[in-house]
């Protein structure tokens, strides 16, 4: 009976850790390689058959289609510069200069990848599109009502995130550090 | 007490191989990864435009909607695939993904290097199989390995402004697909 009990308790136990550690990867975006610059993460390898095993469960998992190597590589802000979770009630300001690249996109999503609507129907930017400084650098206002030079509306959804994707870049697997590859900076201004 | 903590102990580590036996069973066992999303609506063998995804309707999460995209739903049962896709104005990838949605190949027009991308996908088997002469006179043909039989190819091509997206959907819609017979 002892036995019974203690195996019934072993493998609850075991049941609880399994599931929600694997819970827990799938939802907060693990996986290996990361780079990290700013408030932009990416992960180039997932755009090759060498992807890590945590994030091919979560891509499976989301239904998405990595970008692949050859094409691009894919960077994701879920937060601003200083780690504030993206709110679409507040204005954001994206400025900086970017690696090079043939093209690159700006887009922002909710929190489970889909467009978000607006009275604009605009969910990114394109390089071309991009209204520039004269040192080609750029500044877009994520913000939920209208603002003049690049404005990406929120739709004034809670929650946002932005994915900049380049496409024909040198950026890469080999890509470690910041001079390599210079993202915008993020920064959270007044909210509504 | 000693018995508890070894059941516990027990627990712990039976709860670390339940994890990795989940995170690795979970691409096999998806039932709405990529390509289960994409089976429904498009044909074996056959370029299939996808509709450009809007804040009411996307077929897959994260799509770039700056891009027109076309997808072929590949079978190499049947022998070896030849892909053609016009280059558009601005840029277009072909990326090649195996059944589990892994992007195991990548490329652009500037590193195809022509007007028209062409490129032949066959299984490692039907690469040997395939006669010596024609792999010479081929020289210049870009075959793929694909790591399986069954996959996806998919077509991008940039509007780099919203009134280019029509003739970016045109340069998608006349990618082709197809079983090729020798």
């Amino acid at each position: 009976m002892r036995l019974l009990i203690g195996a019934l308790y072993t493998f609850i136990l075991a049941a609880a850790i399994g599931l929600g550690s694997t819970w827990i990867a799938l939802t907060h975006n693990t996986g290996f390689g990361t780079l990290q610059i700013g408030a932009w993460s990416a992960r180039p390898k997932n755009g090759t058959a060498g992807i890590d095993p945590y994030s091919r469960a979560a891509i499976a998992r989301t239904g998405a289609l990595p970008v692949a190597i050859g094409d691009g590589v894919a960077f994701v802000a879920r937060t601003d510069d200083k780690g504030r979770t993206l709110d679409g009630r507040c204005e954001t300001v994206i400025s900086g200069s970017t690696p090079a690249a043939r093209f690159f996109t700006l887009t922002l999503y909710d929190a489970d990848g889909k467009l978000v609507a607006n009275s604009l129907d605009r969910q990114g930017f394109t390089s071309e599109e991009l209204l520039r400084n004269q040192d080609g650098s750029f500044e877009v206002t994520v913000a939920p009502r209208a603002r003049p030079g690049n404005w990406l509306p929120t739709g004034g959804v809670e929650r946002y995130i932005l994915v900049m994707r380049f496409y024909d870049t040198s950026v890469g697997v080999a890509t470690r550090a910041e001079r390599e590859a210079p993202m915008p900076s993020v920064r959270t201004g007044a909210c509504r | 007490m000693t018995r508890w903590l070894l059941w516990t102990l027990a627990g712990i580590i039976l709860g670390g191989i339940v994890h990795l036996g989940t995170i690795l069973a979970l691409p096999r066992t998806a039932s709405q990864d990529a390509y289960a999303r994409l089976a429904p609506i498009t044909a074996v063998n056959t370029m299939t435009p996808i509709p450009r995804p809007t804040a009411a309707k996307a077929l897959l999460p994260f799509m770039d909607p700056a891009f027109a995209v076309a997808v072929c739903r590949y079978d190499l049962g049947n022998g070896p695939i030849k892909l053609t896709a016009p280059v558009s104005q601005a840029y277009t990838s072909v990326t090649f993904y195996t059944r589990r949605d892994v992007a195991y190949y990548g490329i652009n027009d500037r590193a195809a290097g022509r007007r028209t991308i062409e490129l032949y996908l066959m299984t490692t088997a039907q690469h040997e199989a395939m006669p010596e002469d024609t792999e010479v006179t081929a020289a210049d043909r870009l075959i793929i390995d694909a790591p399986d039989s069954a996959g996806l190819i998919v077509i991008r091509a940039l509007s780099p402004e919203p009134g280019l997206m029509p003739m970016a959907q045109a340069s998608v819609a006349a990618a082709r697909c197809a079983t090729q017979t020798q």
